[in-house]
């Protein structure tokens, strides 16, 4: 084990950034022109940094998968983007938002990350406005906010439940004008399949077109992963199909290390499984818990109807268990309090997985404002009822019809059913405060970074953290590496390292190719996804977690020899693509097995049940756990744990209360 | 796997690749649930041809939550299927019956070229937006957002003509293969509010030009595109867009 650098500047942490941007390197604008940088996807984080680095004269390729960048997964964001603007009076402040992102991630962050993105948070919301984006405003022709959970200021800016896609769509239109302008050239419909490193350094990588099988060589003087996170290790999950962890995953092959794996957050207000058939699973947006009341039966195995049961027999317990925050506490303690009621036989529906969330009595209570706007003040229940249906929907129709299209219900006469779904990653590839792997010149930005939210995001934290990173922090940090490279000339792609790395990948993909065997990848898939949720999803013990390595270890073993994908790597073959994506999460969920029996604490979304409180909360231990675990590849399924540790300077560490 | 009683026909297009003529192909399924996806349907008879060595069914998909715009079926002779306002990865199989007959093609147009079976390429829409799809602010130039108050029902309009997925639907359902639905619903985005003024006739003008180029046809008045269209985007977004034609052209003589 050895300590890694995570080369954060000297002094006072609130002054940390802006002293680092002024005595930062600089790259002339002629040096500019001659420095090429690679991003690999083009979801916030990656569109956003594709077209800033082009915009300040970089030479840039940016790469995705699917058929457009507009089609990454940050489209699919629904609820918001928290921005430090205080726009609301109510006493919010950067470091307020610092402080909030730390506790909500049960102090397992890096304070000088964290509040380096609490500053540039409000630029964002500036820089999005100026391109156009429609955020809500309020009649006075103002931005409007609303509240997210572990907060108790109201800091969410949003469209209504689509911010991600119109935060998206913004980073695209800007890098669709580079693109335009002939200063970025992007590769659609590519995915990167081996990082190239020269001299140690990252120097481009191996993208495969998908349409034709061609595999590509591509330089760069330096290399940015914004590939997203790795949710899909469950099989269901609230992620894209395609979202998987395959670029972050060669990186950490080519000694990028990853960090806290075990990390995941499982978001507690999604649509209940259905059945067998179920390829994934949808979010209802964390903002209906601003309106929303969850609640389950006070009585063991009910089978009335939502309606049917009265108030007083109701048990609303966040709320009970949670006066101060409410319905509004983190993600992370909301779906172990629903899971702790369905488990105690307090779930609702067929599968009794599930729990109410019910808009009913903020309806009424909506209805009787408008009612008084219009003169009514003693306006019966039935208008109260029909006046407030009106603001539920402005507010949140779109999550309303989705949530009717997927279970045939009208949730605007029942309460929701919802139940807690795999929903984002905090670990990722570990990276210093410049946002760099530990392969020099081999960047992480976004989701596929570890840095910003410890244990457990927030939510609306997301899209910050992904636009943050990709308009403001790596732009400025990149130049400090790219400023030292301004002698080296484009690399040709006939270098034996480009065919080392091409040949590795083929090699993989003529073995999928050739194994022929009886199973198709998903079957595999589904398999490792029933393991991981089982072993090592909301609740995790050390039995469970070592016998989920047994399991995945033969898992592998089996679909190396069994899987089979119809037709020939030099076409297009999604068969083919699904299989090099299994493969990387089936090592991955190994991974995040074995670090989750390495960490003996409950942390955020990471809970042990060999360390709980009395009352069931997450039990850390700061004497022993308050480090960053980064994983070094060994080869062979084996890997050597690196320590950053974490020192809380600006903040008390404490045990985290929503109470 | 799959739990229900619902067993159909399926008549779909399959086509190898681009230069490939292509035809359509009958496949059966059975035991398919009402809570399924019609994607979800696709997986079922997909894992059942790669299990009998067949070649499975290429279709785009990603998010499967209705907001990325990648899928992109023509059922039954409609974009997205039966239903109105969804898109095929929120069509449920509960819109169908027992017994049922689906045809099932590809987008259709020659702006979109089939790539296989039921992909197509819709990089025209890229080079659309490319040409003018943007307002010309680089990062760290922004004022303070709410330096710049915009009235609530301007915001509202230019949110909705924002909720374009860009998946075509409209091109693929316009018997001309016209984008103007899609096109306008940009420029109006940007046409409504104050920061888009400055380039507001240029944009026009630049992406016109660009969606004639990439073999779009005209827009005939039939409203298809308007009644297809899964996010509800109106056709006083074309009109709009026509009437910020018009006057570039008044404007841009008058300064030329």
């Amino acid at each position: 084990m050895s300590a890694i650098n995570s080369n954060i500047p000297e002094g006072d942490v609130t002054t940390k950034w802006t002293k680092f941007k002024s005595s930062v390197a600089l790259v002339n604008p002629s040096n500019k022109r001659t420095l090429e940088v690679i991003v690999v996807g083009s979801g916030l984080a990656g569109a956003s940094a594709a077209a800033t680095l082009a915009e300040m004269g970089y030479k840039v390729k940016c790469f995705c998968f699917q058929d457009s960048p507009r089609r990454a997964h940050s489209i699919a964001a629904q609820g918001g983007i928290n921005a430090a603007k205080n726009y609301q009076n109510d006493g919010d402040s950067t470091y307020r938002l610092f402080y909030d992102t730390i506790k909500g991630g049960d102090y397992r962050s890096r304070e000088a990350n964290v509040y380096r993105l609490a500053e540039v948070s409000a630029n964002i919301i500036d820089q999005c406005v100026a391109q156009g984006v429609p955020l809500a405003r309020e009649y006075g022709g103002l931005l409007d906010n609303r509240s997210f959970g572990g907060t108790q200021v109201q800091r969410t800016f949003y469209a209504a439940g689509q911010t991600g896609q119109q935060l998206l769509l913004g980073a695209y239109s800007a890098l669709e004008r580079q693109i335009g302008m002939g200063k970025v050239e992007m590769f659609t419909r590519h995915e990167m399949l081996e990082v190239v490193k020269i001299d140690g350094k990252a120097r481009g990588i191996i993208a495969r077109n998908l349409i034709t099988g061609e595999l590509e060589r591509h330089f760069g003087h330096a290399v940015v992963l914004g590939t997203g996170g790795y949710g899909n290790v469950f099989y269901l999950s609230t992620n894209a199909m395609g979202s998987n962890v395959t670029a972050a995953w060669k990186a950490n092959k080519q000694g990028a290390f990853f960090a806290n794996p075990c990390y995941t957050q499982i978001h507690p207000t999604c649509i209940p499984v259905s059945g067998d058939h179920q390829s994934k699973l949808t979010l209802m947006s964390e903002s209906l818990r601003n309106d929303g009341r969850i609640w389950v039966p006070k009585k063991k195995d009910d089978t009335r109807k939502a309606s049917e049961i009265p108030e007083d027999e109701r048990d609303y317990y966040l709320e009970r268990r949670y006066p101060a925050f409410g319905n509004l506490v983190p993600r992370d303690v909301a779906s172990r309090a629903a899971k702790e009621r369905c488990d105690a036989g307090y779930g609702v529906g067929s599968s009794k997985l599930a729990v109410y969330l019910d808009f009913k009595a903020n309806t009424e209570r909506y209805g009787r404002i408008e009612a008084s706007k219009a003169g009514n003040h003693h306006p019966d229940k039935e208008t109260c009822m029909r006046l407030g249906l009106a603001v539920i929907k402005e507010k949140y129709g779109n999550l309303f019809d989705m949530y009717a299209q997927i279970t045939g219900e009208n949730p605007y006469e029942t309460p929701m059913r919802i139940y807690p779904a795999v929903h984002y990653t905090m670990g990722g590839l570990w990276v210093d405060y410049n946002l760099m792997t530990t392969v020099p010149g081999l960047y992480c930005a976004g989701e596929a970074n570890f840095s910003d939210h410890g244990a457990n995001r927030l939510g609306a934290s997301a899209l910050m953290q992904g636009l943050a990173d990709g308009y403001f922090v790596l732009p400025y940090t990149i130049g400090q590496y790219l400023s030292k490279e301004i002698s080296v000339k484009a690399i040709p792609t006939d270098h034996p390292a480009f065919a080392e790395a091409e040949a590795r990948a083929k090699g993989i993909l003529d073995h999928f190719i050739n194994i022929k065997g009886t199973k198709s990848v998903d079957h595999f898939h589904k398999k490792l996804g029933l393991i991981m949720w089982e072993k090592c999803g909301m609740a995790r013990n050390a039995e469970g977690l070592k016998s989920a390595i047994a399991e995945i270890q033969q898992l592998k073993k089996d679909f190396w020899s069994d899987v089979r994908v119809p037709g020939s790597a030099d076409e297009y073959n999604p068969e083919l693509e699904k299989a090099g994506r299994v493969a990387d999460f089936i090592e991955l969920g190994e991974l995040m097995c074995m670090d989750a029996l390495n960490r003996e604490e409950s942390c955020g979304g990471h809970f042990r049940e060999e360390h709980q409180t009395e009352e069931g909360e997450a039990l850390r231990d700061d004497e022993n756990f308050a480090y960053v675990a980064a994983w070094e590849n060994k080869g062979d399924g084996t890997f050597e744990l690196h320590k950053e540790e974490l020192k809380f300077e600006n903040i008390k560490i404490a045990q985290r209360s929503y109470k | 796997m799959s739990t229900g009683n619902m067993n159909l026909t399926l008549k779909v297009w399959r086509q190898k690749n681009t230069q490939d003529k292509g035809k359509m192909v009958d496949y059966k399924v059975a035991d398919i649930s009402p809570d399924m996806s019609f994607l979800e349907m696709f997986d079922v008879l997909n894992e059942d041809l790669i299990t009998k060595g067949d070649d499975p069914i290429v279709f785009d998909h990603d998010c499967r939550e209705g907001i990325c715009g990648m899928c992109s079926m023509f059922i039954n002779g409609r974009p997205h299927g039966p239903k109105d306002a969804v898109t095929t990865c929120q069509l449920h199989m509960r819109s169908f019956k027992d017994g049922d007959t689906i045809v099932v093609e590809p987008w259709r147009a020659k702006a979109f070229p089939v790539i296989k079976d039921l992909t197509v390429d819709r990089s025209a829409f890229d080079r659309v937006i490319a040409a003018g799809g943007f307002i010309s602010v680089n990062t760290g130039n922004a004022q303070d957002a709410n330096n710049l108050p915009i009235p609530k029902s301007q915001a509202d309009a230019a949110f909705e003509a924002a909720a374009c997925i860009g998946c075509g639907a409209c091109v693929a359902t316009c018997k001309n293969a016209s984008a103007m639905l899609f096109v306008s619903a940009k420029i109006s985005q940007l046409a409504l509010l104050p920061q888009g003024q400055p380039e507001r006739y240029k944009r026009v003008q630049n992406m016109v030009a660009q969606m004639d180029a990439e073999g779009f046809g005209n827009c005939t008045n039939t409203g298809a595109c308007e009644a297809e269209c899964p996010k509800g985007i109106s056709l006083e977004n074309i009109a709009r867009m026509n009437r910020d034609y018009y006057s570039a052209k008044f404007i841009s003589e008058e300064e030329g």
